[in-house]
């Protein structure tokens, strides 16, 4: 198993890009116009879960994004999904 | 090193795919069943279907020294119409003795409703009722927990169920200890945005070993990368995997599972 400074010198690189990246799109959906959604509040309430301690963060980050609602609807008016749970947008529930 | 792909949508791709496949090791792919990325228009685009899954497909790899099989099932996204994915589903019996078929799948859940978690039963007892092995599609994003939790219970009910005959794939950190927990094989896919990367799958094999585990691109349509494990192979080398780890979960581990079909030759 590699070591920190193994670790470090193999991907530091490209995480230091990844958060690059995600500050520009911060910066980005800031500086257009009109509204923004659902799915850039659930961004960054996720992104205070990178500076905690916990071992497990990327879980922390996909339970934050997930649907936690416990109806199960009979039918879905849509197929795809979104990357962020809407709690306002409920399935038709007939049974 | 060669390697297994045990899930990839090889009627999305191109012969130029199968290629660059054999040129990277490749020595068998498995391919489930699924959506088009549209709705068919009737049961007929299924036996169609089938008929290219154990017909044209198996053809097509073989011209490039590449074993092809696949698993059979009416797709999550097209089976929240319990009526069409029935009518669907009573084609499905006649494919099953074809010898390059290896069990039902990928079946699952879509958006977690009612209708799609009837058919997904229903295919379990179809693989019960012929002794087959399941490969189970768990949601996408935001609907993955949810939907991994809710075929866990149904699985649950079916108390005939051989858990090791049974595999619950893209997983990812959220869901693979449920999935594991549970006495189940678990798939881990590598794609370029969803799903997981080289480096976060390889942070799962480390952390919860590489018992019931295996890798794939499930490349389709999409932007997916058929050439996912080997590049994955390659990143678990930077990592000091050794060669006897990493043979272990691109080729050892899916030809424990699906050899437990006698039609794998792999």
């Amino acid at each position: 198993m590699p070591s920190k400074q193994e670790l470090l010198d193999l991907q530091f690189i490209d995480a230091r890009h990844k958060l690059i990246d995600l500050a520009a799109f911060l910066d980005r959906i800031d500086r257009h116009p009109g509204a923004d959604d659902y799915r850039y509040a659930a961004l960054k309430a996720a992104l205070p879960i990178l500076l905690t301690a916990r071992p497990d963060r990327a879980r922390a980050v996909l339970e934050a994004f997930s649907d936690h609602t416990l109806e199960i609807a009979q039918s879905a008016p849509f197929q795809g999904a979104f990357g962020a749970a809407l709690t306002e947008r409920k399935l038709r529930v007939d049974g | 090193m060669n390697y297994i792909e045990p899930h990839g949508h090889m009627v999305s791709r191109t012969t130029d795919d199968y290629e660059k496949l054999a040129l990277s090791g490749c020595e068998a792919i498995c391919e489930p069943a699924f959506w088009a990325g549209f709705d068919r228009s009737s049961a007929a685009g299924f036996y169609d279907y089938f008929r290219q899954l154990t017909e044209y497909e198996p053809k097509r790899a073989a011209k490039y020294g590449i074993q092809h099989y696949c698993w059979l099932c009416i797709n999550p996204k097209e089976a929240d119409d319990p009526g069409f994915a029935r009518e669907v589903m009573a084609i499905i019996p006649q494919f099953l003795a074809c010898p390059t078929v290896l069990g039902i799948g990928e079946i699952g859940l879509n958006k977690n409703t009612r209708n799609e978690l009837a058919i997904f039963e229903a295919h379990v007892q179809l693989a019960l009722d012929h002794d087959l092995p399941v490969l189970i599609h768990t949601p996408h994003l935001e609907d993955k927990l949810k939907g991994t939790r809710l075929i866990l219970d149904s699985l649950a009910d079916f108390s005939q169920l051989d858990r090791g005959k049974v595999i619950i794939d893209h997983v990812e950190e959220h869901t693979i200890s449920h999935v594991l927990d549970a006495g189940y094989w678990a798939g881990m896919t590598l794609y370029p945005e969803s799903k997981c990367s080289p480096h976060r799958a390889i942070d799962m094999l480390e952390i919860y070993g590489t018992e019931r585990l295996w890798m794939n691109s499930a490349c389709d349509w999409g932007h997916s990368d058929p050439l996912s494990i080997p590049k994955c192979a390659l990143e678990m080398k930077r990592r000091k995997h050794s060669a006897e780890a990493i043979e272990k979960i691109i080729y050892q581990n899916p030809r424990r599972f699906l050899s437990q079909s006698q039609r794998f030759k792999g």
